[in-house]
């Protein structure tokens, strides 16, 4: 069963991820403008692009995991990542423009005032340098082990997704939860791992 | 057992009275006087008011109420009227609705969540069924309450709400001529997803204060206890008034966007009282709408 998984991941090109979100995005864009998302496209695009920004992201921090387990995704693991921020910076895009319908003054006070919205800001803001240093030449350039530090602000990105969608709601509902349980599960699998680092470096 | 009149409920809502969306807006502009404001007062459709609901005892998700509602039976329904009344009892609905006069009311409907629609009631102000039921003096609030039947409303199987679902208006609030209890929209039956058969509707105030599916109704002389300033006090007020300059702590209510409006809609700024300030302002004379939020 693993050495199925792993000679089919070894034989689908990491692009099928790409295009396959590619399609998700656009086939959600056209819905919306198409206007077959219900009586609030814009609620529906927004909510559809932020649940699938976090499930990409959510997926980046399997990959971890499973090579521990032997199963070997890794070379997806850039792919999702990008994907994960390329829906967040949609859905941020979403949120300004259809959402507050550009009202700068608004967006600018929800940005500073609204916990949530903070919160979700903050996750794309720790995004963006890992989205900008995801490219091979970046990993020579800033080294590997460097690399690896930086690329830890992962963690802290996707549990503000996870948070952000659970501040949301007009009551805790299971779903959200769920998110955040999954996050927090893919995080504490890290812990011993990131302990075991300067312990080897001595 | 509530006596069952073979005079249904939806006899007393004639189909003579499904206008066309022409004489509608025509009727809404005569009641606003104000031409401005009535021009934005184009009815959402009839798919938008069905289809986009928050009635949590049918579930979560705003697609929910349409998809379990269809379980729910309205039919015999009776309003248990008590408290602080000359007449008190369980009057059965055909008797609520007797002797009062069924109007067409083109109402804006503000959502505490931002969002608004505008919808054809039909119905009858709920002074008249207090005028009749006969107020005490001592009476200062009513208290209202949705059926709890959670056989039929899934979403009542969910604990951690405490159902059933209570809201509660000032006896001046509840007198005001625009207090509208509604028994249809667009001339038809109260879909059940929008609260059949018979619910209140508040338009100066946030969606959630106006109640669905009300069997009961209490004249008090203390401030009833409503659902959500019970989940959330700092969210949600006993007042709920609709004001852009008070905002929810979560998000701001100075705009709103229109349900409709397609995915290029934007958002138009939101009224003080939902536009209905020349109607109700004098009712809130003296009072901090900041404090009392
Ligand atoms: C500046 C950044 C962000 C802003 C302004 C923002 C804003 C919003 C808004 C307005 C909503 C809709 C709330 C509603 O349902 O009414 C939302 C939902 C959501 N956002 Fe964000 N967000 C941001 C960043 C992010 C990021 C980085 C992620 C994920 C990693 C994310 C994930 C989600 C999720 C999962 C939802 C809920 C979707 C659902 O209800 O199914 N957001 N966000």
């Amino acid at each position: 069963m693993r050495d199925r998984i792993n000679a089919t991941a070894r034989r689908v090109p990491t692009a099928f991820l790409y295009i396959g979100g590619a399609i998700l995005a656009l086939w959600l864009l056209f819905a919306a403008v198409q206007d077959s998302l219900g009586p609030d496209p814009v609620k529906a695009l927004e909510q559809g692009l932020g649940i699938w920004a976090l499930r990409f992201l959510l997926a980046s921090l399997c990959i971890t995991p499973l090579m521990r387990a032997g199963i070997r995704l890794l070379k997806f693991r850039r792919a999702l990542g990008l994907l994960g921020f390329a829906y967040a910076a949609l859905h941020f895009a979403t949120w300004i423009a259809l959402d507050m319908g550009l009202r700068w003054g608004q967006i600018a006070g929800d940005l500073t005032k609204r916990p949530y919205i903070i919160v979700g800001a903050l996750g794309l803001l720790l995004l963006l340098p890992l989205a900008a240093t995801s490219w091979n030449g970046a990993i020579r350039r800033l080294g590997a082990a460097a690399w690896n530090r930086l690329h830890r602000l992962a963690y802290p990105a996707i549990l503000a997704g996870a948070v952000h969608f659970v501040m949301i709601g007009k009551v805790w509902t299971g779903e959200s939860l769920v998110y955040l349980g999954i996050a927090m599960v893919l995080l504490v699998l890290r812990v011993p791992q990131s302990r075991r680092i300067p312990a080897r470096a001595t | 057992m509530p006596f069952k009149s073979d005079l249904g409920w939806s006899d007393v809502t004639p189909k003579a009275l499904f206008l066309n969306r022409r004489q509608l807006i025509a009727g809404a502009a005569a009641a606003l006087a104000s031409p401005a404001l009535a021009e934005t007062l184009e009815p959402n459709s009839l798919e938008d008011i069905t289809s986009y609901n928050n009635f949590y005892e049918f579930g979560w998700d705003k697609g929910d109420p349409a998809r379990h509602a269809g379980a729910l039976t309205t039919d015999p329904w009776s309003i248990e009227i008590g408290g602080m009344v000359d007449k008190p009892g369980t009057y059965d609905l055909a008797d609520i609705l007797k002797g009062q006069p069924i109007e067409e009311r083109i109402y804006r409907f503000r959502c505490v969540e931002a969002w608004s629609m505008v919808v054809p009631w039909t119905g009858f102000a709920l002074s008249g069924l207090l005028n009749r039921i006969g107020v005490q003096p001592s009476a200062r609030y009513v208290a209202f309450e949705t059926l709890l039947r959670p056989e039929e409303m899934p979403g009542q199987r969910d604990g951690s709400f405490p159902w059933p679902y209570v809201e509660g208006l000032r006896l001046d609030e509840a007198m005001h001529p625009l207090t509208l209890l509604a028994t249809g929209l667009y001339g038809e039956p109260m879909p059940n997803q929008n609260g059949a058969p018979i619910r209140l509707v508040v338009p100066w105030k946030y969606g959630f204060k106006s109640i669905k599916s009300i069997v009961k109704i209490t004249l008090t002389d203390r401030q009833p206890p409503t659902t959500w300033n019970i989940l959330q006090p700092s969210e949600y007020g006993f007042h709920a008034n609709v004001n852009p300059e008070v905002d929810h702590p979560r998000w701001s209510q100075a705009s709103e966007r229109r349900i409709g409006a397609g995915l290029f809609g934007g958002r138009v700024d939101t009224l003080m009282f939902n536009g209905y300030a020349d109607q109700v302002a004098s009712l809130y004379a003296g009072q901090d709408l900041a404090v009392d939020y």
